[in-house]
């Protein structure tokens, strides 16, 4: 039996312990966690002969024995404080190994409101398909509980709504699965910021999330999402968002720490004259693996996209960029562009980066490019050339390659506490 | 002799694989000026860069002493330390750095190296402040990333900026005045002369004997074909204007 056989025998036993536990199977999470089981009772989870796994082995996964978060975490304000990027008094929700702190909520402005699934939303279970995503629907199967996020119509939400995912594994490997609903009300704005950090120590720890977003008519969505665990730890995320007609939706994934990370995210421009931009920042040091899976669907006219992922990879670390740009027949006016730049800082680093065009309309602007380079030399001799340092410089040009997404990170004080860890991290983790 | 900043002595020098300099023989007192003129790939460029510590030049002959170090076994930074500075021909982009991060990191280090406490931000932007007011430079050049879609006179400005912070004791200046309209040439040229002192030389390397009339030199110096051909006074660079290179060739012919 291969260790992806076990583990996979381990985690439907974890799928059978959570039905045995699951006293709130009712509706409305009972028809998701069933669904999420049955589905991944049959797939179990990918290998790398499924073209969408190809470069992506699960190794650091199927190594760990893997237990549920049944016990809490001890999480309190101070420690959300230490780990977490700026918070403010308002609009925060935290969640221990994904399971909610309610005690630790903040209750955001703007009659925005932070919900228990139980409360119900139309987009909880609509947007991932459970038999497509092995992850999402093994999410589903061991569901606790998650929060909604729900933006009024109208609503102008001024502070960033923090959610804090803090992942501890004092003894056992666990895996947790946190699970994130955000509705933006038509012609709302807001600022949603996911940030999963770790308590340091212990055995690695397991982050299986999936977040499901709804941006409405009119309505302008920033989401943060930052993964700034520990190097041991493992990050699998699915998001998808449904954007409605002249809506503004921004991602910004982050990706800083970890093991393994795989990313899926998904956003359908479903209404016409939707703007949709993706950011992304990867950075590996020692042997993390990086997986981002983007996917734009251009499924109605005047749409607009702009994709942008920067990857900078140290050590023996591998990045992996797939893209996928599909424009439909009714598409048309479609203006999408995608970039990749890659800044390879060793000669261990790989990095697979592909773009995937479908383009089934004609009256469309469409645009991609991936690059993969090393440090400008002549910048390198230029700084030196004014007295910085060798090493300091290298830094300076990295930080300058990721400068781009980090100021555009929604609000000033995150991207300025992004660029600190992106810094401290890097003088730490990556030889230079 | 201690009143010898600077001794080329026979150097030899390829970039790659080419055979650029062939035997350079250059004195610089303290305080000098010192012009270098002549035609296209001459090898002015290429000098300038041995000195500086450029990768991917070897030295293939000859030395370099530079206050009774050998320079050739110093790192670029440390050159820089040292007071090196180079201006550069082709002044580098460096997108997302900002030129006032860029700058400060530059003054703290050649700070830090002169056993001088680090300034910080406040300290660092009077100082700035002042220095960009002799070479008129505008404001929001510090916010922007380094030389970033600067124009060219900017980053000429740039450069020039950078060596008024860093207090050099030897400026090398590549073709600081080309691209220059008329009145940045006069703003660059009284940037240099600001920093004019009896301790202080220059290496200033031109095409055009105007930039001269600005920055008076000691000597002049003809270089081609990685030689220097012949040396004389200021006088030289307006026979050189009017006579162009081949009656120097005729000249050596004859
Ligand atoms: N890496 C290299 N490999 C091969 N040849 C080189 C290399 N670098 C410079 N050269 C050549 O060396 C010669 C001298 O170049 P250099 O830049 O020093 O000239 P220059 O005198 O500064 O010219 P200009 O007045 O045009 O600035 C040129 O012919 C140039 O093409
Ligand atoms: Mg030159």
């Amino acid at each position: 039996m291969t260790s992806l056989d076990a583990t996979n025998e381990r985690l439907r036993a974890l799928c059978d312990a959570a039905e045995i536990s699951g006293a709130r199977d009712e509706a409305p999470l009972g028809a998701l966690r069933s669904a999420g089981r049955e589905a991944f009772r049959t797939t179990g989870l990918p290998h790398t002969k499924l073209e969408e796994w190809r470069y992506t082995h699960l190794a650091p996964l199927s190594n760990l024995t893997l237990e549920l978060p049944i016990a809490e975490a001890p999480v309190d304000r101070a420690l959300v404080e230490a780990l977490a990027t700026p918070v403010f008094a308002c609009g925060l929700a935290v969640f221990a190994n994904g399971r909610p702190r309610n005690e630790l909520f903040g209750l955001p402005t703007g009659d925005v409101e932070l919900l228990p699934l139980s409360a119900g939303s139309p987009v909880l279970g609509s947007l991932v398909d459970v038999k497509l995503h092995p992850f999402a629907a093994l999410n589903a199967a061991l569901l606790d509980d998650g929060v909604i996020v729900r933006i009024p119509a109208g609503a102008q939400v001024e502070h960033p709504i923090h959610l804090v995912f803090v992942s501890s594994s004092p003894q056992a490997s666990l895996i947790s699965s946190p699970r994130v609903v955000i509705e933006a009300g038509a012609g709302s704005h807001a600022i949603v910021v996911q940030d999963h950090v770790s308590v340091a120590g212990g055995r690695p720890h397991v982050t299986n999330a999936v977040t499901e977003v709804r941006v409405g008519e009119n309505a302008h969505l920033e989401l943060a999402v930052l993964q700034r665990e520990d190097d041991s730890d493992i990050h699998i995320a699915n998001l998808a968002v449904h954007l409605e007609r002249d809506s503004r939706f921004a991602s910004h994934v982050v990706t800083l720490g970890g093991r393994l990370i795989r990313n899926d995210l998904t956003a359908v421009l479903a209404g016409a004259g939707a703007d949709c931009t993706m950011h992304g920042l990867y950075v590996g040091t020692g042997e993390r693996l990086i997986d981002n899976h983007t996917l734009v669907d251009h499924a109605v006219p005047n749409g607009t996209s702009r994709e942008l992922y920067k990857g900078i990879l140290a050590d023996d670390s591998r990045g992996v960029f797939r893209g996928r740009v599909v424009v439909r027949p009714d598409a048309q006016k479609t203006d999408a562009s995608q970039q990749n730049p890659n800044l390879l800082l060793s000669d261990g680093t790989e990095i697979d980066t592909k773009p995937q065009l479908e383009i089934y309309a004609d009256d469309v602007k469409c645009s991609h490019g991936s690059a993969i380079g090393r440090i400008d030399e002549e910048a390198l001799f230029y700084l030196r050339a004014r007295g910085i340092g060798a090493r300091e410089a290298r830094a300076l040009l990295t930080r300058g390659f990721a400068a781009e997404i980090l100021a555009a990170l929604p609000g000033q004080p995150l991207g300025e506490a992004l660029t600190a860890d992106f810094v401290a991290r890097f003088a730490t983790g990556a030889e230079q | 002799m201690g009143d010898t900043l600077l001794e080329i002595q026979n150097l030899h020098a390829r970039a790659g694989d080419a055979q650029i300099l062939n035997g350079i023989d250059l004195t610089i007192r303290p305080g000098e000026v010192h012009a270098i003129m002549g035609p296209n790939g001459s090898g002015k460029s290429t000098l300038a860069g041995v000195l500086a510590g450029r990768p991917g030049y070897t030295v293939t002959d000859g030395a370099v002493r530079y206050e009774e170090k050998n320079l050739l076994e110093l790192e670029a930074e440390e050159r820089a330390r040292e007071g090196i500075f180079l201006a550069f021909q082709y002044p580098v982009e460096i997108p997302g750095v900002t030129n006032n991060y860029f700058l400060k990191a530059s003054v703290n280090a050649i700070r830090e190296h002169r056993g001088e406490e680090s300034l910080d931000a406040i300290d660092f932007l009077s100082l700035a402040k002042e220095k960009m007011a002799i070479v008129e430079m505008p404001k929001d050049l510090m916010g922007r990333s380094v030389n970033e879609g600067f124009s060219g006179g900017e980053k000429k400005r740039n450069e020039v900026l950078q060596m008024l912070l860093l207090e050099p004791k030897l400026a090398i200046l590549d073709e600081t005045d080309s691209g220059l309209d008329i009145d940045a040439l006069r703003v660059v040229a009284n940037g240099v002369n600001a920093l004019r002192d009896e301790n202080r030389s220059m290496l200033v390397i031109t095409h055009y004997q105007r930039l001269l009339d600005y920055i008076v030199p000691d000597h002049v110096h003809v270089l081609a074909e990685g030689r220097i051909q012949r040396s004389g006074g200021k006088e030289l660079a307006h026979e050189l204007e009017e006579k162009g290179y081949s009656w120097l060739e005729e000249g050596a012919s004859a």
